[in-house]
């Protein structure tokens, strides 16, 4: 479903991702790990467009999406969370969600309706779905840290995309928090027939639902397999695993 | 009690009420109340298309003056010098204004924040220098005087209107040009359309994200308030009688951005309270001292410091408040 070849970026120098190599199959759950400043972030801001690479290609379903702007790869069917939550904070839970059902079905350009009529049950059913049916009317910006979190995912999910990138799902949760946010996901991605790539740095989540897991280290790819693959990796044990 | 009460006051048709209220302001108000009326009108129209870029978009535009000043020399020029009449000339402005806003808002739209705002003050000055320099065309540093109104001859036939002076003519076809003007904008800012600025405004990266592109509609929210401002300028050519290249200066700009931020940019009948308070404070402290600028500025200060969210936010907060109070002592 997605394939990543070569992708290459360095920024002034500093090699940020230097050519790695990942495929991820059609309903696989995969994971990226790797030590803070692996590169992660930046690889998934090559494959959704947010940067440039130098070299490399990404492949959606076939398609060739390398360099494209953003809302475009949005369009094709990439869903994104960010790593800090990223959601809009003045509009109300509903119309966060809405907002993304609007504009995912070319409806942006409506200028003479009431913006308030469309996808009303679409949004409320996707609201119950992520676990905030009841704060539909709260302004976004005031939710609790997880449940802004699970809004994000909302808006992701109301694009209706193949694939979700999802950049540290449960950075700052709590212990109980991140195993109902894994569980969300997990529920989620079966429905829906998602391709999931996250990243995360709770090797326990990781490995519980990770089918696939690539490790980057310093921008590189250092292993990839099933779990049992990287784990049993010495080069993954001597350079990541075994700080635990 | 409470709730009936309040009920009724949202089944008042309340734009209706008040333009029916502005209306009446030819026949029970002196000469010089349509004056200040008419002021108030086309500044809350400007401000107002101000306002879809400031308070919608999250664009801060400083240089919203050169579409206001387009539409004004388009008409002023059109009127004057050609002889066009007024129902040609009026959708010429805007048109104008909004090619103008067009060409300079695809620049613009490619900068973020400060460097938005200092290119569209550059823009204003650009068209600034052209109103005060090219002598043929806008009369340079004497304007374009002696503009003259549309014919409103017609309105005699209508009751009540045969002893109307030609300024009261004027300031009623302004006011319904105004207010199907403002009700245009209402209707934009209400539509999904608007819904996607607003999204932009909260989060441009998140927007691009849920599949748009951002800078085209930016750049749409840029043309749209450029026609309107060039419907505002038209109108206050004509109020005034004149287009001079003052109206061009970017000290207008910065007016027009404190009606809006004056009566709360959060809110869509925000600027139109602004230029009201605007104009009656000016009225009020011109009559009593010289230092105006300077009284204006302590009492920006202190309103701004006491309600953030302008005007318009002080009084929903106050009914709010009220509201709770009253629900309170029903119970």
């Amino acid at each position: 479903m997605l394939e990543v070849y070569n992708l290459r970026k360095a920024f002034a120098g500093f090699v940020a991702v230097g050519g790695v190599s990942l495929t991820v199959e059609t309903q696989q759950i995969a994971a990226v790990i790797g030590p803070n400043g692996a590169g992660k972030t930046t690889f998934f801001n090559l494959i959704t467009g947010h940067i440039m690479p130098d070299g490399g290609r990404v492949l959606l379903a076939g398609r060739d999406i390398t360099g494209a702007s953003p809302h475009r790869i949005c369009r094709m069917g990439i869903g994104r969370s960010f790593q800090r939550t990223n959601i809009f904070a003045r509009l109300s839970v509903f119309e966060n969600v809405q907002a993304a059902f609007l504009a995912h079905r070319g409806r942006g350009r409506n200028f003479w309706s009431r913006s308030e009529d469309f996808y009303r049950d679409e949004t409320a059913v996707l609201l119950a779905s992520i676990g905030l049916g009841g704060q539909a009317d709260a302004v976004a910006g005031t939710l609790s840290y997880g449940n802004q979190k699970q809004l994000e995912l909302g808006i992701a999910l109301a694009s209706d995309p193949a694939v979700l990138l999802l950049d540290e799902p449960t950075a700052g949760m709590s212990a109980t928090e991140t195993r109902e946010t894994m569980q969300l996901l997990q529920r989620i991605a079966a429905e829906r027939e998602l391709t999931l790539l996250f990243t995360e740095h709770d090797m326990e989540v990781v490995f519980a639902i990770a089918e696939k897991i690539a490790v980057l280290h310093q921008g590189r790819l250092l292993a990839e397999g099933t779990p049992a693959e990287v784990r049993s990796d010495p080069d993954v044990r001597r350079v990541y695993l075994g700080e635990h | 009690m409470t709730g009936r009460r309040a009920a009724l006051a949202g089944r008042i048709p309340w734009t209706l009420v008040v333009f029916l209220a502005a209306a009446t302001v030819p026949w029970i108000g002196t000469r010089y109340d349509t004056f200040l009326a008419a002021q108030i009108v086309i500044d809350a129209l400007f401000a107002v298309s101000l306002n879809l870029l400031l308070g919608t978009t999250g664009l801060v535009s400083f240089g919203h003056v050169a579409y206001f000043g387009v539409g004004a020399y388009v008409c002023g020029i059109l009127m004057k010098t050609y002889e066009v009449p007024f129902v040609l000339a009026f959708p010429a402005a805007g048109l104008g204004a909004g090619l103008f806003a067009l060409v300079s808002g695809y620049f613009c739209v490619r900068l973020i924040k400060l460097y938005f705002a200092m290119l569209t003050l550059a823009f204003s000055q650009i068209v600034w220098a052209i109103a005060y320099k090219w002598n043929e065309v806008t009369g340079g540093d004497q304007g374009l005087p002696e503009i003259p109104y549309p014919n409103l001859d017609w309105m005699s036939a209508l009751p009540g209107f045969a002893d109307l002076r030609i300024g009261d003519r004027f300031y009623l076809l302004t006011l319904v040009l105004v207010a199907a003007s403002v009700a245009v904008l209402g209707m934009i800012t209400r539509s999904p359309f608007g819904r996607m600025l607003t999204t932009i405004r909260d989060n441009p990266e998140r927007a691009a994200f849920i599949g748009l592109n951002v800078r085209a509609y930016q750049l749409a929210a840029f043309v749209v308030a450029g026609t309107f401002a060039g419907f505002a300028g038209a109108l206050y050519g004509l109020f005034s009688r004149g287009v001079f290249a003052d109206y061009v200066f970017w000290s207008k700009s910065a007016e027009v951005m404190i009606i809006t931020i004056l009566g709360g940019m959060n809110f869509f009948w925000g600027p139109p309270v602004g230029a009201l308070a605007l104009v009656w404070l000016n009225q009020q402290i011109t009559a009593y001292t010289e230092y105006w600028p300077f009284m204006l500025g302590t009492i920006l200060l202190v309103l701004l410091f006491a309600f953030p969210g302008g005007l318009v936010g002080g009084l929903v907060t106050g009914f709010r408040l009220a509201v709770r109070r009253l629900a309170r002592s029903d119970a």
